[in-house]
């Protein structure tokens, strides 16, 4: 049997929601930056789902956009856990909720 | 006829008070101020004689002066302009204001000497002029209300000079207040005047655009209103001239608003002598004689007049017998001569009562002048009971005082004696009264008698007898002559000021200039006679005998007040009158305490802490309960406001969801 767009589409929203309830539950300060990796990779398969359905190459670039930007996130994203395990010797997102030292 | 000098005089004091406002309280020079501020009423001064008297002067023609200077006010059919006219009456008031005016400023610049106020003293005595020379100037009704709160604003400013003292402060605050309650009156009048006339004008005016109607000449061609009780309510003449009443007893001091004048007395002296003596209190006068044409068809606010005023001049002369202070003395003076212009007013002797205005503003500027020249030499001693045979150390003074004492205590040939006995008879011959003004003019001639009794106590306290005084501690002194020639000069005016008003009985002739000059310019009686100028052989003698007892009474006044004085000086007065009837008592307990009370425990403990207040705690209340709850959106950790975007989120979906996506259609 062909693999149909509706697989595809409930696969993503499945890794979407375990991804949204892992940044809402989790503590970890990485587990959560995973989380929110899955969640864009969930939207990323829809996109390239819908541009196979509808044979347009569009939504396969706004794949390389987001992947793009993602990298850039996950830079930017671990410098800041880092920079904050340094000053707070904890990774708990919880410790971090004071802005202030 | 159009004369544009008119507002010189107006301006020239307002120039010299704004001089010596910002430059004199730079300079501090006293000299420069007082050049300043003299010399400026000195312009106004002269230019108000030659408007008065050059060929086509205000007091010889017929028609009044007028300076249209601007529009002010044109709303539907109310127009006021700020527009002066000179007729023959405010030309009468501007020449002996200006003129009296001028004297007291000199000898304010002897008296307030050394003092640190100096330029202010006088920056706010000029700007009274202004405000006096803009009541009596003014060509209708709402400029001349400006006036009249001017110079109850220059009358506040000035009794409250001395503000470091409790009492001046109090002194000014009351006389506000009080003035207040007859603007109420006033502003009521002026506006009933507009609704039922359809103009504020006293004169036509054509050129300039107004209404050929005035306020005035309108009540000319009505009928006279009915002499009822009625009349008062009904929205006619009669409402009209009791609520401009009403604003002339707060401003000229009758009962029941007289309290704030002995009170006023907290100033300097100079300011009594003008603001309380001679011009702003007789605006009274002026503006119901300036209103005489609706007074005149309001037969029942005439009655009302006449009484206050006979009313206000016995009760106030009953008190000046009691009182110590010198200066107390002289202000129930004022107030009971008040009243008798007023009693001249109500029996319709409007050229009476201006005549007594003039000489009242001789005699009593004169009087509260010595006594300031007194009080001067006595280093700031007011009470009589401290004085005593200063008459060997200011002769000059004392000389001068002597005809002011004889002028207002009636004795022929000095300026009181001529006005007094012609309020007198005219009040006697009052037509329309019956039978009332014989009660009037006996209520008149007692009046008359007690002043004549309380200034001989008066003269006698202060001059003669032994000295009440460490004499060798501070020596009296007489002032300088800055101080004493304004005092000879009015003590001139009020030996000879009478002359202008000799009636035809005294001397068969037609010599009564004051008469002849402001006849024009008042309404007559429209049920009299024409009784002014009759060959009556009764009526004439009539007058004479009146004139007599007129003189007996004044000789006996005096004759009683020496008797009584002279070797008892600090004879004790019933106390009911040293202390005022308990007027002020009374006024206080009735009036002031509940208005006090009300207003602590309603007006601020209930309304403004209970319901203003409440209302603000409670709105704030509600908003820092909001925010306690809203706190908790805001609780600084991250997954929670992941959580909230995602709520957010899925509400925004549902909703799409539910509604369906607008623009994919």
């Amino acid at each position: 049997m062909e693999p149909q767009l509706s697989w595809y589409l409930a696969l993503s929203a499945v890794l979407f929601t375990i991804g949204t309830t892992g940044v809402i539950i989790k503590r970890n300060i990485i587990a959560m930056f995973m989380c929110i990796e899955l969640m864009l990779n969930a939207v990323n398969l829809t996109f390239v789902a819908f541009a196979s359905f509808f044979q347009d190459v569009t939504g396969q670039l706004f794949v390389f956009i987001v992947m793009t930007v993602a990298a850039a996130e996950a830079a930017v994203g671990l410098g800041i856990i880092i920079s904050i395990f340094r000053n707070r010797e904890s990774l708990d997102v919880d410790d971090a909720s004071i802005l202030k030292l | 006829m159009e004369n544009n000098l008119l507002s010189v005089i107006i301006f020239a004091p307002l120039a010299g008070a704004a001089i010596n406002w910002l430059v004199g309280r730079r300079v501090r020079n006293e000299r420069f101020i007082a050049t300043v501020a003299c010399g400026s009423v000195a312009i106004s001064t002269i230019v108000a004689f030659y408007l008065a008297f050059n060929s086509h002067g205000a007091l010889r023609t017929e028609e009044p002066l007028l300076d249209h200077i601007w529009t002010w006010l044109q709303v539907g059919n109310l127009r006021a302009d700020f527009g002066l006219a000179m007729d023959r009456l405010s030309g009468t008031y501007a020449l002996f204001i200006t003129f009296v005016g001028l004297l007291i400023h000199i000898f304010a610049v002897g008296y307030m000497h050394g003092e640190a106020g100096f330029y202010r003293f006088f920056a706010y005595l000029n700007l009274f002029m202004f405000a006096m020379l803009t009541l009596v100037l003014a060509d209708n009704f709402v400029l001349m209300f400006v006036g009249w709160e001017g110079v109850g604003l220059c009358s506040y400013l000035l009794i409250g000079y001395y503000f470091d003292r409790k009492e001046a402060g109090d002194a000014a605050k009351k006389a506000f207040i009080t003035n207040r309650i007859g603007d109420w009156g006033f502003v009521l009048g002026i506006m009933l005047t507009s609704f039922v006339t359809g103009s504020v004008s006293f004169f036509a005016h054509p050129a300039a655009g107004e209404a050929a109607q005035t306020a005035l000449s309108f009540f000319r061609n009505q009928p006279v209103e009915s002499f009822t009780f009625g009349a008062l309510f009904a929205g006619g003449a009669t409402s009209i001239a009791i609520l401009l009443f009403i604003g002339a007893a707060g401003k000229s001091a009758q009962i029941p608003l007289y309290v704030w004048l002995p009170d006023a007395m907290a100033g300097p002296t100079p300011v009594s002598a003008l603001i309380h003596a001679a011009t702003m209190v007789t605006a009274g006068v002026y503006m119901i004689v300036r209103c005489s044409e609706i007074f005149v068809h309001a037969p029942t606010a005439m009655f009302i007049v006449a009484i206050i005023g006979a009313a206000t001049a016995l009760f106030a002369a009953t008190i000046g017998l009691a009182q110590n202070d010198i200066k107390k003395v002289l202000a129930y003076s004022t107030i009971s001569q008040l009243g008798y212009m007023f009693l001249a007013c109500g029996v319709g002797a409007f050229v009476a009562a201006i005549f007594h205005v003039i000489t009242h503003a001789f005699f009593k500027a004169l009087l509260f002048l010595g006594s300031g020249s007194v009080i001067h030499g006595m280093h700031h001693e007011q009470d009589m009971r401290r004085m005593g045979g200063l008459r060997k150390y200011m002769p000059v003074t004392f000389a001068t005082m002597v005809t002011g004492w004889l002028a207002i205590s009636g004795v022929p040939i000095f300026a009181g004696f001529f006005s007094k006995d012609e309020i007198l008879w005219k009040t006697w011959s009052a037509a329309g009264l019956g039978s009332f003004s014989k009660v009037l003019w006996a209520i008149g001639a007692v009046t008359a008698l007690l002043t004549a009794i309380y200034m001989t106590r008066m003269m006698v306290m202060t001059f003669w007898g032994k000295e009440r005084f460490d004499a060798h501690h501070h020596k009296p002194h007489e002032s300088p002559w800055v101080m004493t020639i304004p005092l000879i000069v009015l003590a001139v005016l009020s030996t000879v000021g009478g002359f202008i008003g000799i009636p035809y009985a005294f001397a068969n002739r037609d010599i009564n200039v004051i008469e002849h000059t402001l006849e024009p310019a008042v309404a007559r009686m429209p049920d009299s006679v024409n009784t002014e100028h009759t060959d009556e052989h009764a009526e004439v003698n009539e007058e004479r005998l009146l004139a007599g007892v007129s003189v007996v009474i004044a000789l006996l006044g005096i004759g009683a007040g020496w008797v009584l004085f002279q070797r008892r000086p600090l004879l004790q007065m019933p106390r009911l009158l040293e202390n005022k009837y308990y007027v002020d008592e009374i006024y206080d307990a009735t009036l002031i305490r509940p208005i006090e009370v009300a207003s602590r425990e309603g007006l601020w403990k209930m309304f403004d802490i209970g319901v203003i207040d409440g209302l603000l705690h409670a709105i704030g209340d509600v908003v820092k309960e909001a925010g306690r709850l809203a706190r908790y959106l805001q609780a600084g950790f991250v997954r929670g406001y992941a959580a909230i975007i995602l709520l957010g989120a899925l509400i925004l979906i549902g909703l799409f969801a539910y509604l369906g996506f607008p623009l994919a259609r």
